[in-house]
């Protein structure tokens, strides 16, 4: 496999798309969004539960690429049992990564397992598909019921 | 291989495809170091030296603006494009050239229908029948108009093949109907529709016939007298042209009582404060400077196609999409989306544990070109139940090594995510 192809596409990514982690329904969620990629009609569920400003549990549905289905995943074992503020922060230094505002040597301790899609950065076309996830779940915290796009 | 596919093979002897791949500049190109393997026809076509040296030629030689200058060059220039219009009309066998109309493209021909003949013939109560597998320009432009007059949108279904269902569009059909437009080769499932048959039950009732002819005028030999349809468009650059040429062909009888769609230069006989009477057929639908280069450039790009002759590209083509469904078929997992008994040069797939744009992505690296997503049809993939397909589609010069390509590029893919 290519040395490029093998960034974006790395084992840890992988597997979180053949087997995703929180991959389901919250019954009782508190928040809920739909998110919507219009470029590739994928579309994605975010459910959270959130008790005074900690997300106690969240999970997601959808159909999606490799990607952003594996972003989903590592985002919610990521957010889950953090505090909201902390989690809206991720997603700044997460989006960053994505968009190769980190550089080439990114802070990788601050971004855990995120570090991952440092390879999103050379495929343009695919940032979308990494912050689906996480613009769908800001959605849902801000209580925006609305569908949201990346367009 | 099986037998199946060695007859297949067979059919590619009497077909000189290399030396037609070496009129194509880019189809030398590396892309990850990898030989161009192009299987995005159906988005656009590449384009034969002789396109691009006629652009060259006219900016270097011709350039000047037609229909207004006394002086050489934008006599010369006028003839360049007034021949374009002539040799279209010959290509698809109009029986006068002021039934062709230059637009940008497939779109802007379908807009100005819907505008035109939509404000001077639909009102409250009225229907539009288009099918469920029209690209989005064949149903946002009508969705406009019907909107704008009150008037309803009625949609042909589809089935599992992806064929429209006949005597659902019998049973729409009414006096209520005032046009059907419709699409001849569905650019997301390559399914031929029977656009006579379509055309000759509409009339039946007196209603005219638009046909979207984006992806059939590079595969088919298209005779607009013998099909009888009322209004046929097509997009220059998916027949090996420029890209920002079209061409609306409309019966004359209708264009006449049509009112203009864009005001301007050039499309008025006579202009006061108090009055301005339109110029005749075409240019009443060609308001201000065309795009003469590229209208100069289609001419070149259809001389190529009637050069090879439509009918040899047409079986060769069908000889490249029975190899490309024999071989697809193959794979473990590999499901086509579209199987009509007429299809043109297109194959639609899904895999179960893949999504197509991860797909693509992997292709990208070796060379291939597919375009993946939902092809700007999302009804077709709401029907289907999927986000998206991965989508090849061929044209006059690929060969059955990239469809091999192809289909080893898959299988790798596969490898990473099995």
């Amino acid at each position: 496999m290519d040395s490029e192809l093998r960034e974006l596409y790395q084992q840890v990514i992988l597997d979180h798309n053949k087997s995703p982690r929180n991959f389901r329904v919250i019954e009782n969620a508190n928040h809920h969004s739909e998110g919507y990629n219009p470029l590739c009609g994928d579309r994605i569920d975010i459910y959270l539960d959130v008790k005074k400003g900690i997300v106690e549990d969240i999970s997601f549905q959808g159909k999606g690429c490799a990607i952003s289905k594996a972003s989903a995943s590592l985002m919610s074992s990521m957010v889950k049992g953090k505090p909201v503020k902390e989690a809206e922060k991720l997603f700044e230094k997460f989006h960053d990564l994505i968009t190769g505002k980190l550089g080439n040597n990114p802070d990788i301790e601050e971004l855990g397992k995120l570090a991952v899609f440092a390879g999103v950065r050379d495929f343009p076309a695919r940032v979308k598909c990494a912050s689906l996830a996480w613009h769908t779940m800001i959605n849902a915290l801000k209580e925006e019921n609305d569908i949201v796009t990346t367009e | 291989m099986d037998v199946k596919v060695e007859t297949i093979k067979k059919k590619f002897e009497i077909y000189d495809v290399e030396k037609i791949r070496n009129d194509f500049p880019i189809l030398s190109q590396k892309v990850h170091g990898k030989n161009l393997c192009y299987l995005d026809n159906a988005a656009t076509t590449q384009k034969p030296k002789i396109v691009i040296n006629e652009l060259n030629r006219y900016y270097e030689t011709l350039n000047s603006n037609v229909h207004r200058g006394v002086h050489s060059l934008s006599e010369m220039a006028t003839q360049a494009y007034e021949d374009s219009r002539i040799n279209v009309r010959n290509f698809i066998n109009a029986s006068s050239e002021r039934e062709i109309i230059f637009t940008r493209g497939t779109t802007e021909g379908i807009n100005l229908v819907a505008q035109s003949f939509g404000r001077l013939n639909l009102k409250e109560g009225d229907e539009v029948i288009i099918s469920a597998m029209e690209h989005h320009s064949n149903i946002v432009p009508w969705q406009i108009i019907c909107e704008e007059k009150g008037a309803k949108l009625k949609i042909i279904p589809i089935d599992n093949n992806g064929e429209i269902i006949f005597e659902e569009y019998e049973r729409l059909l009414s006096e209520k109907t005032k046009i059907v437009a419709i699409v001849y080769v569905s650019n997301s499932l390559g399914t031929i529709n029977p656009v006579k048959k379509i055309i000759d039950k509409a009339h039946g009732l007196g209603v005219p016939v638009l046909i979207d002819g984006a992806q059939a005028i590079q595969h088919l030999k298209v005779d607009i007298q013998e099909l009888d349809c009322d209004f046929f468009v097509f997009s220059g650059h998916k027949i090996y042209g420029p890209t920002g040429i079209g061409v609306l062909y409309g019966k004359r009888n209708l264009l006449e009582e049509m009112p203009p769609f864009m005001g301007g230069g050039d499309m008025i006989s006579k202009v006061t404060f108090e009055k301005t009477t339109y110029n005749q057929l075409p240019y009443k639908f060609e308001a201000g400077t065309p795009n003469i280069a590229d209208t100069i450039g289609l001419k070149k790009a259809l001389e190529y196609v009637n050069q090879i002759g439509i009918d040899k590209i047409k079986d060769y083509e069908k000889g490249l999409l029975d190899y490309a469904t024999e071989s697809l078929s193959q794979i473990e997992g590999l499901k086509i989306i579209g199987q009509a008994k007429e299809k043109s040069s297109v194959i639609s797939f899904v895999f179960d544990n893949v999504h197509p744009h991860d797909v693509g992505t992997f292709l990208d690296f070796e060379g291939i070109a597919v375009r993946t997503g939902h092809h700007c049809t999302q009804p077709v993939m709401d029907r289907f139940n999927i986000p998206a397909t991965t989508r090849a589609s061929f044209a006059l010069y690929n060969t059955k090594e990239e469809v091999d390509i192809l289909v080893n590029g898959l299988k790798k893919v596969l490898e990473v995510f099995s």
